[in-house]
């Protein structure tokens, strides 16, 4: 996983709440058996009309944000599905950071298995990163060590994560290295298991 | 001293499986792991690029659901026509043969929609922990187990260690008392509550469903209740075992047999909220006050009584919901105040692991028997499983289907998702009985009201969304 430690890049705003990961990523882009390539099918149905051919009032459409890095968004962005194409099209499209009011579950553990960086912030924040993001300058400065959001005007924005996934996110840890570790308490646990639930040994 | 205070069902189960504590995370041990095709090529390529092997093959079992098609099965994946989803079925069979994993295939008797599967075969058991990747993994709550949803990665995860890395979430209470009227059922009330709590109102909690009307229901009722935990953010749902749960999991293939059995039960019986367990949050409905409930919008906390009238987006408090619900209704082609049973429903579809098994198309076939799907309606049935097929043609509801003028398909995910050619076309109004009313979920530009297999059944009949109680 790679390292997140801190990123300037343009934010995109998407101001619509309960963005769910169908619309993130459409079934039909869900065949794959890759991880990679999936920008392609990032937000397809707002982005294409029905003949595959570009909405030019979408905002990741608009050159101002065709290179954008961070999506500024509503509440319970990433609800519905589980599937993790969703965090995979937005890393794929070069989102490395979305900011919002708050995240579905699933999503939000997601984006921390891919080093994508959910970041929540108060709604008056949001509402005033969404309205900077509009006008000429939209670069935000996001500092995961400092855990700060810079708006292009300079407003600062301080955020809260679990000091546990920040250090992962910022070292770009492997989860099941740090698991295997406890592979002991693993086969403890099993061989106790075996003896007091011995019905579900051997199915 | 202060005597400890007593355990919810979440905490017993949760406290039974924590094999260890890394950074302050637990690490939980994971009892049964699902897996279908769809969410899996990748994990299993994660652990042949690192070498790893599958830890527990034997408490892994996998099912191909999501892309297959809802007719031809017995011809096998090489007659699937399109070309991604026969490489990604392909390559599930290629791994569960590497890894030893006991597979259903397409064809087989024993398959059909993982959340089915794993219940009719047994494997789901209280007090079990239980993940798929795949959200609606809450629907295994119904049985006392914690059960939910998780990402390719924790996929991966759980194949290399059979534990997940977790944080524990708070408790919830949703209390259900009294009696549904007739005609109102689980899909009601889950809908009711998600109206209630809004889809993100369970975030950052498990939820246990308690109450008489809870008791009440079936097992088929239990699972369409916690299936629908997801759509409202919640991690999973909870119903505490009882007479009911073993009553249903008794003599199925997987569950014990003789000594082991009495001594399952005996530990499923310590499986209940104690009396004096704090909740996080608690909320109370009344059964009598909810009537058959119907989506008419794009989230599935978009919900009104069928005797109501589509909202106006003046209604809702925050900008970005107003936005959300201007958007929703010009996707859905409905306007403010129009009663909701003036939509016209082109497609009727009876299936998914929110409502799929015997008892839905019991139910549904009640309201059909006798009548006739209204001209210009195409209505389809898609059955759970290969087994709930069977027992359903036993008791001839196919036959009563076919009658009626709905078309009786193969088993599968289907048009839930739409993975498979089952799939809505542009403008086409669908009432479903699945989980997921989002934009284009059913098909691109498809608009889908989740409702339950008897208001399903009854809107068939009538062409436009009715309130089945005029059916019964």
């Amino acid at each position: 996983m790679e390292a997140f430690t801190r990123l300037d890049a343009a934010a995109a705003p998407l101001p619509l709440a309960n963005i769910d990961t169908d619309q993130i990523i459409p079934k039909q882009f869900l065949k794959t058996v890759e991880r990679a390539g999936l920008a392609k099918g990032l937000f397809y149905d707002f982005r294409f009309d029905e003949q595959g051919v570009e909405k030019p009032d979408f905002v990741l459409n608009q050159p101002a944000y065709k290179n954008a890095g961070v999506l500024i968004t509503g509440d319970n962005f990433g609800c519905g599905s589980s599937r993790e194409h969703a965090p995979w099209a937005l890393m794929d499209f070069g989102i490395k950071a979305v900011v919002a009011t708050s995240f579905a579950d699933i999503f939000y553990n997601n984006c921390f298995q891919n080093g994508l960086l959910p970041v929540v912030l108060k709604a008056e924040q949001v509402a005033q990163l969404m309205d900077e993001a509009r006008g000429g300058n939209h670069v935000v400065s996001i500092d995961l060590e400092a855990q700060t959001v810079t708006s292009p005007s300079g407003a600062v924005f301080s955020f809260e994560i679990d000091p546990q996934r920040k250090q992962k996110m910022l070292q770009g840890l492997d989860a099941i290295g740090e698991t295997l570790q406890a592979a002991g308490s693993i086969d403890t646990y099993e061989m106790k298991r075996a003896l007091s639930q011995p019905w579900l040994e051997g199915a | 001293m202060r005597p400890m205070p007593g355990k919810t069902l979440y905490d017993k189960i949760w406290d039974a499986h924590v094999v260890d504590t890394q950074d302050g995370e637990a690490i939980l041990y994971i009892d049964l792991h699902l897996i279908h095709e769809v969410t899996t090529p990748q994990a299993f390529a994660g652990l042949r690029a690192n070498r790893r092997a599958v830890r527990r093959p034997d408490r892994t079992l996998a099912v191909a659901d999501h892309n297959v098609p809802t007719e031809g099965q017995a011809l096998g994946v090489d007659a699937v026509a399109d070309e991604e989803a026969r490489l990604q079925l392909q390559t599930l069979g290629r791994n569960v043969e590497d890894y030893g994993i006991e597979y259903f295939p397409m064809g087989d008797i024993r398959n059909g929609i993982v959340h089915v599967v794993g219940p009719e075969q047994g494997r789901t058991q209280p007090g079990m922990t239980i993940v798929c990747g795949d959200s609606h993994t809450s629907t295994h709550g119904a049985f006392g187990a914690l059960a939910h949803g998780i990402g390719t990665s924790e996929v991966e995860h759980v194949l290399a260690t059979q534990t997940l890395r977790q944080k524990k979430a708070k408790n919830f209470r949703v209390r259900i008392e009294g009696e549904a009227a007739p005609g109102v059922g689980a899909k009601d009330f889950a809908l009711a509550v998600i109206g209630e709590i809004g889809t993100a109102g369970g975030t950052g909690y498990v939820i246990e469903y308690a109450g008489s009307a809870v008791r009440a229901l079936s097992m088929e009722g239990r699972m369409t209740l916690c299936n629908l935990t997801i759509e409202g953010g919640a991690r999973a749902g909870l119903v505490a075992p009882d007479d009911t749960t073993f009553e249903y999991l008794k003599g199925r293939p997987a569950t014990p047999k003789g000594g082991g059995w009495e001594m399952a039960l005996s530990y499923w019986k310590t499986l209940f909220t104690d009396d004096d367990a704090v909740f996080d949050r608690e909320i109370v409905i009344d059964a009598a006050a909810i009537a058959p409930t119907v989506t008419w919008g794009t989230s599935p906390e978009d919900v009104v009584a069928v005797t109501g009238k589509v909202p106006s987006p003046d209604s809702f408090t925050t900008p970005d919901k107003r936005a959300s619900a201007v958007r929703a209704l010009e996707y859905m082609g409905l306007e403010a105040g129009q009663p909701i049973t003036d939509a016209k429903i082109d497609v009727v579809f009876i299936g998914s692991c929110t409502n799929s098994r015997i008892e839905d198309l019991r139910i549904a076939a009640k309201i059909a028997e006798g009548r006739q799907v209204a001209p210009g309606v195409r209505a389809m049935v898609v059955p759970g499983s290969g087994l709930v097929s069977a027992q359903a043609e036993e008791e001839g509801l196919d036959e009563i289907f076919r009658a009626a003028g709905f078309e009786w398909r193969e088993p599968g995910c289907s048009m839930c998702l739409g993975m498979n050619p089952d799939r809505l076309t542009p403008g086409q109004r669908c009432a479903s009985t699945s989980n997921r009313n989002f934009e284009g979920r059913q098909g691109r530009g498809g608009r889908t009201h989740l409702m339950s297999p008897a208001m399903a059944a009854a809107a068939a009949i009538a062409g436009h969304i009715v309130d089945v109680r005029d059916y019964l």
